[in-house]
Parts: structure tokens; C-alpha cells; sequence
């Protein structure tokens, strides 16, 4: 048995400093953007700050837009990821349950997209949006990102798996389509729902080179994109401040992260089980 | 699907089609009701059928109404923002054209013919090429050793996993500044871990090799979680009396991982091994947070000329030559996806 507990403290080892190391960034991150001047720039260097110098954030405030950063980014991620999983449950609907010739075609036609990195797209979208006169808008941000491929294939995959008896009885009741799909599907399928809303919404809040190339004006920007502006301003000279803005973008993704840890990597690592 | 698969009736004489939706078939026929909802949902009528009566060309095209009402939006936006780009960047590439210029000339394929003489070409291809290599073989390698390690049932594992993973979900941009401050020569905390070792911190942000060495890291860390996680899905596929029946015939455990763990996680993989280099091709965030792809050119990969030339430089015709040739590579390593998905050994 002893030989069992020594055999096991090895591996145990190795899993804690592993684990040291892969978290000793976000620690660093949090603690130098509670840290002074002083403090940050002095060598041998100091591992925590003497008291919470929190006049970096106040910087921060100070020198960007922070609050309409922040609002913009909550305005984005509701609204594109909210359409993004309407848009991708009636279209899965659509392809399982309404029946219709070429229908494979149409799911091909979805599914393919996956393959079409959306960097090929940027020059001939950037065009089409500045001609719209979107550049420096919401729906600028939005819609070009909107439409749903993954989203779309797995709730198809989901829906396949549902059983027909209830849809059945729900048809026989009068129930059409727009019903059956809210009332019935969407309720028997919510693991499924919010595993790819989490996804669309951490895709949406951290989405960078699209809001970048069409937002130039800080009364749009997403939260990354200000971080841009920021690091422009303050260049590397106080780190202080630059950390603050950091902590302000990636906490709120690591909260619901933290909260909501099994659906979101459950729908981040659904291609692996279902391709 | 689920419409046709009601159990077939006795072949009645007047009833070819089983479906019951239409208001003159239907025996539960539904009271007329003036919501909104309920009139859209009679619009969406459940239809089915492949006779060829009138009747059924009514149903037809009621389904036809209710597909393109439900998919049609979807579908719209993917042919508007993404088909649509897809072809008109092919026709870009053959003009020369500046970003918000009104006037473009063809020239054929000219600008492919540049990309590919251009000295920088190399360079970006070489960085690539590395880039590549580096962070997939190194996340590969690390994802395995970690997911082997979690898959042991040690106290605190699912700490590390949740620690492990949490940078996956983090804005690459905020993470690039983030790593930025941890490489800084003198103040950086790795300097002062690489200083316990005595060794000297390189000069990571302006000596090259060291700005793609700091990018590769910073890959790695990030995605180092999705890939344990993977491998560790895949672990657990792995029938335990397989291991069992090894250990009894005295395998040792490097054996057992080598003859048996390794060969059946080879669709794990696989899989990992074309998705990291989709998204390691596509990776632009990390770049743009630490070096926007300099010193000198050291750290631009084919994504990041792409932008640069297209949005920095504005030569968006010759940026599309480059978005075509990096298109071409991903679907290169797609296609070797499907082409090997298909054979692929399915151990169960």
C-alpha cells in the first residue's frame, strides 16, 4: 500500500506544478495590476503589492472609454450570440423536420462553410460594410459574423436524436412548426442550447480583427479592440494600467467560465465527439 | 425526417399521404385562433408527402414556405458573408486595387506571380512553416503528457483541468499583452525564473529568433487546455479491461502506453492534429498583442501579411492573392481530414 501512495506522489508532483505554472500567469496578471510604479518597476522584484494600488484602474477610466467599451461589448456579444443560436435553431429545424427536395443540398451548403476561414472573407466584407455606410456601427460589427455553421450542425445532430413520439402527438394536436420548434424541440434540447450559446458568447466577446478593421471610432469599440487603443497610447511604459484594462476584459469571461465551466467546454470540444 | 418515419398505414385508397397537418385532412382539426403566433404557425403548416396530386403540390409548397421562412434567413447571411467574399476575393486577386480605390486594374494573375517571386515571400512561409510546426507538435506532445496525467485519479485534478483549460476561453489579444509583461527582460517574471536558473533573459520583444520563440509559448499556453481535454475524452474511451488484461500479462505501464494507449487514441490525434493546424494557420490575435509581426518581419505569418498588406499597406488585390494561397493550404489540410476520416481504423 505504501509502495501504491509513493508511486502516485510523482505524478501528483508533477500534476501541482504543471498546474503552478499554467495559472501563474492569470495570478501575475491580477496581482501587477494591483501593484505601483514603484513596485512594478524594482528589482529584486516584488511578488505582491504592499496595499491594493488601484489607481491603475482609475487610469484606466481615465485614459479610455472603459464603461462604453464594456457596453459595447455586452451590446455585441447579447445580441450577435442571440441571433446567432435563433438563426442556427430554425435553420436546424428547418433541415431536420420540415420536408422539402434538396434539402441535403441546403445542409451541405452550411455545413461547407465551416471550411471557409473567415480571413478569406475580410477584404470583400470590410468593402461591402464600408459601402453600406456600417463601418463604425453595431450592425457593422454584427451581422457579417451572424449566420450559423456550427451552431446550425449541432443542434441538426441534436434534433436527429430527439424522439419523434412527442413531435407526433404535438403534430397531431394541430401544433405547427414555429410551435413545435419553441415549445417542444428548443425545451427538449436546452444542454444542447446553451453548451453553443456559451460558445457564441465567448467567440463574440473576444472576437478581435473583425472589430478591429471595422471600428475606428472609440464610440463603437469592443472591449479588445479599446485594449488596441490603450496599448497605443501607453505603450509598454505603464504596465500598471495596461494590466488593469486586461483584468477588465478577461474577467468576465473567466467568471462564466468558472460558473458555467461543464457547458462551455462541453460545447467547446463538441467538434472533437461529434466530427 | 421525423414526419416520414410514422408507421405506414393499410394502403387506403384515398389517403396516398399519412400527414394529418392540413386543415381539410386533419381530424383534430384546430379552432381558428387570431394570435400572431398561431397565424405564423398555420403558415408553417407540418407538410410531408411525394404524391403528386394537387393537394400535394399545395403541401410542397407549403413546406417550401415554411424551409425558407425558418433556414432561409441563416442561409442568406452564409451565401451574403460568406460565399459571396469567397468568390469576389478570387476576383481581387486578379486586379490591382487599392483598399477604397475607385479605380482597379486586371492583371490576370499578376499578383500571384508577385507573391510567390517576392523576396518576403520566404520569409512569411518560413515563419509559417515554424510557427506551425511548433505550436501544433508542442501542443500535441504536451496535451498528451498532461491529459495522461489527469487521467490518473489524483486529489485536486479537476483543479488543474479547470486551470489548464481557462485560458482557452481568454481573448488572445488580452492574453498577448498579458505574456507581453511576463517576457519583459527586466522586469518580466520569467526573467526572474530563467535568473534561478542563472541563465540571462534573451532580449525576447527585438531578437530574432526570440519575438516567434515568445509567440510560440504563448500559443501553447493558451491552447494547451482544449488539447488535454480532447485527449482526455479520448482516454476515456479506452475500455479499462484492455489495460487490465496488458497489466495481467505484465506490460509494463510504458509498454501499455506505447502498444495499446497510444495506437487507440491515434483518431484523437488525428483530429487534434488538423484542427491545431486550421487554427494555428488562422491565428492573428496573439501576433497582434505582442509584435504586429515584427521586428522586422520575424513573426508575420501568411495571416498576419494578409492583413497587413490588405489593411496596412491597402494593397487589397495582392492581400486576396495571399488570402486565396492561404485558403488553398487550409483546404488542403481539410480535405486530408476527410480523405482519412473516411479509412480512419475504428477501434471501439
Amino acid at each position: 500500500m505504501s509502495t501504491l501512495r509513493r508511486l502516485s506522489v510523482v505524478p501528483w508532483l508533477s500534476m501541482v506544478v504543471a498546474t503552478l505554472v499554467l495559472g501563474a500567469p492569470l495570478v501575475w496578471m491580477v496581482l501587477a495590476s494591483l501593484k505601483s510604479p514603484q513596485e512594478l518597476y524594482s528589482l529584486p522584484l516584488r511578488w505582491l503589492p504592499a496595499s491594493a494600488y488601484v489607481q491603475n484602474y482609475a487610469d484606466v477610466v481615465a485614459t479610455i472609454p472603459i464603461g462604453r467599451f464594456m457596453l459595447n461589448s455586452i451590446v455585441v456579444t447579447v445580441v450577435g450570440a442571440g441571433l446567432k443560436v435563433a438563426l442556427g435553431l430554425t435553420c436546424a429545424y428547418a433541415l431536420v423536420f420540415v420536408d422539402v427536395p434538396f434539402k441535403k443540398v441546403a445542409f451541405g451548403l452550411v455545413i461547407a462553410t465551416l471550411m471557409i476561414p473567415p480571413q478569406i472573407t475580410i477584404i470583400p466584407n470590410y468593402t461591402l460594410v464600408a459601402s453600406l455606410g456600417w463601418l463604425n456601427t453595431y450592425q457593422g460589427i454584427i451581422v457579417p459574423g451572424l449566420a450559423s455553421a456550427f451552431g446550425t450542425f449541432l443542434f441538426r445532430q441534436h434534433f436527429l436524436g430527439l424522439p419523434t413520439s412527442v413531435l407526433e402527438a404535438a403534430e397531431l394536436d394541430g401544433a405547427g412548426h414555429w410551435r413545435r420548434l419553441w415549445r417542444f424541440v428548443v425545451p427538449m434540447s436546452l444542454p444542447t442550447v446553451a453548451a453553443v450559446a456559451l460558445v457564441s458568447v465567448v467567440t463574440e466577446w473576444n472576437d478581435y480583427l473583425w472589430p478591429f478593421l471595422v471600428v475606428d471610432n472609440a464610440s463603437h469599440m469592443t472591449l479588445p479592440v479599446g485594449l488596441t487603443l490603450l496599448q497605443n497610447i501607453d505603450g509598454m511604459t505603464s504596465w500598471g494600467v495596461l494590466l488593469a484594462a486586461t483584468v477588465i476584459v478577461t474577467l468576465p469571461i473567466l467568471a462564466v467560465f468558472l460558473v458555467l465551466q461543464r457547458r462551455l467546454v462541453a460545447g467547446l470540444t463538441a467538434g472533437a465527439v461529434t466530427g | 425526417m421525423t414526419l416520414t418515419t410514422r408507421p405506414p398505414r393499410p394502403p387506403a385508397t384515398e389517403a396516398p399521404d399519412s400527414s394529418p397537418a392540413l386543415g381539410q385532412t386533419d381530424p383534430h382539426q384546430r379552432p381558428a385562433r387570431a394570435g400572431l403566433t398561431e397565424r405564423f404557425a398555420t403558415l408553417l403548416a407540418p407538410v410531408t408527402g411525394r404524391d403528386l396530386g394537387p393537394l400535394a403540390r399545395r403541401r410542397r409548397r407549403t413546406g417550401w414556405v415554411a424551409f425558407i421562412a425558418l433556414a432561409g434567413p441563416n442561409i442568406a447571411l452564409l451565401l451574403m458573408f460568406v460565399y459571396r467574399p469567397l468568390l469576389q476575393s478570387l476576383y481581387l486577386s486578379t486586379l490591382q486595387w487599392n483598399l477604397g480605390s475607385s479605380v482597379a486594374r486586371f492583371v490576370g494573375l499578376g499578383n500571384y506571380v508577385e507573391w510567390f517571386t517576392a523576396p518576403s515571400t520566404r520569409q512569411v512561409l518560413t515563419t509559417t512553416g515554424i510557427f506551425t510546426v511548433a505550436t501544433v507538435g508542442g501542443a500535441l506532445v504536451l496535451g498528451l503528457g498532461l491529459a495522461l496525467l489527469l487521467n490518473r485519479p489524483l486529489p485536486g485534478r479537476d483543479i488543474a483541468r479547470t486551470v489548464a483549460f481557462a485560458p482557452y476561453v481568454l481573448s488572445g489579444l488580452a492574453v498577448g499583452i498579458l505574456w507581453l509583461f511576463i517576457f519583459d527582460p527586466r522586469y518580466g517574471l520569467l526573467s526572474v525564473v530563467l535568473g534561478w536558473f542563472s541563465v540571462a533573459s534573451p532580449q525576447w520583444y527585438t531578437d530574432p529568433p526570440w519575438p516567434l520563440v515568445m509567440i510560440v509559448v504563448v500559443y501553447l499556453w493558451k491552447n494547451l487546455g482544449y488539447v488535454t481535454l480532447i485527449y482526455l475524452a479520448g482516454m476515456q474511451a479506452i475500455p479499462q479491461d484492455l489495460r487490465d488484461a496488458a497489466a495481467l500479462d505484465g506490460a509494463s505501464p510504458a509498454r501499455t502506453l506505447r502498444s495499446i494507449v497510444l495506437p487507440l487514441l491515434a483518431p484523437t490525434t488525428f483530429f487534434l492534429l488538423v484542427t491545431m493546424i486550421l487554427s494555428s494557420l488562422q491565428s492573428f490575435d496573439i501576433i497582434q498583442g505582442m509584435t504586429k509581426g515584427g521586428p522586422v518581419g520575424s513573426t508575420t505569418t501568411l495571416m498576419y501579411q494578409i492583413y497587413q498588406e490588405g489593411f496596412v499597406n491597402g494593397r487589397a488585390g495582392y492581400a486576396s492573392a495571399g488570402a486565396t494561397v492561404l485558403f488553398l493550404l487550409l483546404l488542403a489540410v481539410t480535405g486530408l481530414q476527410m480523405r482519412f476520416v473516411e479509412r480512419k481504423v475504428h477501434y471501439a
